[in-house]
């Protein structure tokens, strides 16, 4: 029989995810995929998969899903309670799932996104090149429902890793930032590391809304538009309010806000791991990369 | 621009189709984004920026002026001069609608970038008597195909989506279509004329 993953339940949103669409960015097509780009990545080495293998993206948990003929599955990412035909099982290394059997993620107690990688793949019909959901362009397969069957791809040649991958350290340290192009927009651009930021409610996979003490803008600079300009996933932009926002894997391609700085690649990847309500801190690089 | 993208700026839009021309032409990048004055230029790592960075340089500074002038055959687009704004745009330009339409017809525009929503043409170079504000209040809704103004650009909404551009007209014509490659039918630089569909 043709291998395939029923999903039984979503929980709050599912997404199948995988490297993206780059080089679409001038046609209005931005590159989205996974938004923890390592947790995902990690998930497909242990399985032996190749790079851009789809996987699905679970955010806050509340999964469940069922496995028709045998699979060989990773749970990376935020951490939750992964069960597998009822039993505890562990993050970041290969679980058999066997034919018939459910495996159910709990809600995390730490991070927000989970990844599950399976064996070969999940190889829904690409478009434009990918298997991810762009919910901005809305571009991609649909958020996942209930009753949905997810074809499996056939297994690579190399074979699964047998080790445990150790996950990333919870909490999480402050997010590292590197000088954005529109800095000397900022009154204070320190002010960016000494204040303590919350995550808020309206963050999603556009981007991570921050509040906290608003960041002024140099007097000549308060009220001038800027023209809009190319986006990148980390540039952390501030609208005139002052209340920052992180941008994510499904960012407009252009945007009319200054960028006061941008996240190292590794600090954007745990940037989509924040919760809302959460406090977080940003600091500036110390100069081991340039901008 | 962070680990992996440069952000190049220009004194001109005639500048930004230039370098994009230029640097689509001579760079092997992930991604060349132009925008209104500046280009964006990504890698796929921080190795690979290294080694754009240089290039990148040398492809802006040797920018000839001869390659500011897209000479492709245009695009023509019919378009249905029926939009709900065409009044207020005839009241703010001081023209009356048949010189509105005369206007938008009259001289080609160019695609200087596309944003927005997939496909959205940001059309530059049309005649400077358009130059109007936009609207207001952004309407919630505005019909796949619409044409519309702002500033001193005309765009063309390839799906419906919210949207606060001065609406003039609307076309049938597939702004975006995956089946097609490139998907959009307007890319940037591409030449635009637009063309009264009298019905």
């Amino acid at each position: 029989m043709n291998r395939a993953l029923e999903i039984l339940s979503p929980g709050p949103l599912t997404l199948i995810e995988d490297l993206g669409r780059p080089g679409l960015a001038h046609l209005g097509v931005g590159t989205s995929g996974a938004a923890d780009r390592t947790a995902y990545l990690l998930g497909n080495r242990l399985l032996g998969n190749p790079a851009g293998h789809a996987s699905l993206e679970v955010t806050y948990g509340g999964l469940h899903v069922r496995a028709r003929g045998a699979l060989t599955v990773c749970v990376t990412g935020a951490t939750a309670r992964i069960t597998v035909a009822g039993r505890p099982a562990d993050p970041g290394t290969p679980l058999r799932v066997p034919d018939g059997a459910d495996l159910a993620l709990g809600m995390p107690s730490h991070g927000l996104r989970s990844y599950l990688a399976v064996r070969g793949g999940i190889a829904v019909a690409p478009v434009l090149g990918s298997r991810s959901t762009d919910t901005l362009a809305e571009i991609g397969p649909r958020p996942l429902a209930a009753g949905d069957v997810l074809p499996i791809g056939p297994p690579p040649v190399e074979l699964p890793h047998i080790d445990h991958a150790p996950a990333r350290p919870w909490p999480q340290d402050a997010l590292e930032v590197l000088p954005g192009p529109r800095r000397d927009w900022f009154a204070d651009p320190n002010a960016l590391q000494t204040t303590s930021w919350v995550v808020a409610s309206a963050s999603d996979r556009r981007g991570v809304r921050l509040t906290g003490a608003a960041l002024a803008r140099v007097p000549s600079r308060r009220h001038t538009e800027l023209a809009s300009e190319g986006m990148v996933r980390g540039a952390i932009q501030v609208p005139p309010n002052g209340q920052p926002v992180i941008l994510l894997a499904d960012h407009p391609v252009t945007g009319g806000y200054p960028v006061l700085g941008v996240l190292t690649a590794d600090s954007a990847d745990r940037a989509a791991q924040l919760v809302p309500g959460s406090p977080i801190r940003l600091t500036w690089s110390s100069g081991r990369h340039s901008a | 621009m962070g680990e992996r993208a440069l952000l190049v700026e220009g004194p001109s839009l005639a500048w930004v189709l230039a370098a994009t021309e230029a640097l689509r032409d001579r760079l092997e990048a992930l991604d060349v984004v132009p925008a209104a004055r500046t280009v964006l230029v990504t890698a796929a790592s921080r190795a690979e920026l290294a080694r754009l960075r240089d290039r990148v340089h040398e492809i802006i500074t040797d920018l000839a002026p001869a390659e500011i002038h897209n000479l492709d055959s245009p695009v023509e687009i019919r378009v249905r001069y029926d939009g709900p704004d065409l009044a207020e745009v005839a009241r703010l330009t001081a023209l009356t609608e048949a010189e509105v339409v005369a206007a938008h017809t009259g001289t080609p525009w160019q695609v200087a970038f596309v944003g927005f929503a997939p496909g959205f043409p940001y059309l530059t170079g049309g005649d400077p008597r358009l130059t109007v504000p936009r609207r207001e209040t952004p309407r919630t809704r505005v019909p796949a195909g619409a044409v519309g103004l702002a500033g001193e650009m005309s765009g063309i909404y390839p799906r419906p989506s919210p949207g606060g551009w001065q609406l003039i007209g609307s076309t049938d014509a597939p702004l975006w279509d995956l089946a097609r490659t490139p998907p959009a039918l307007l890319p940037p630089g591409t030449t635009v004329r637009f063309v009264e569909d009298t019905p």
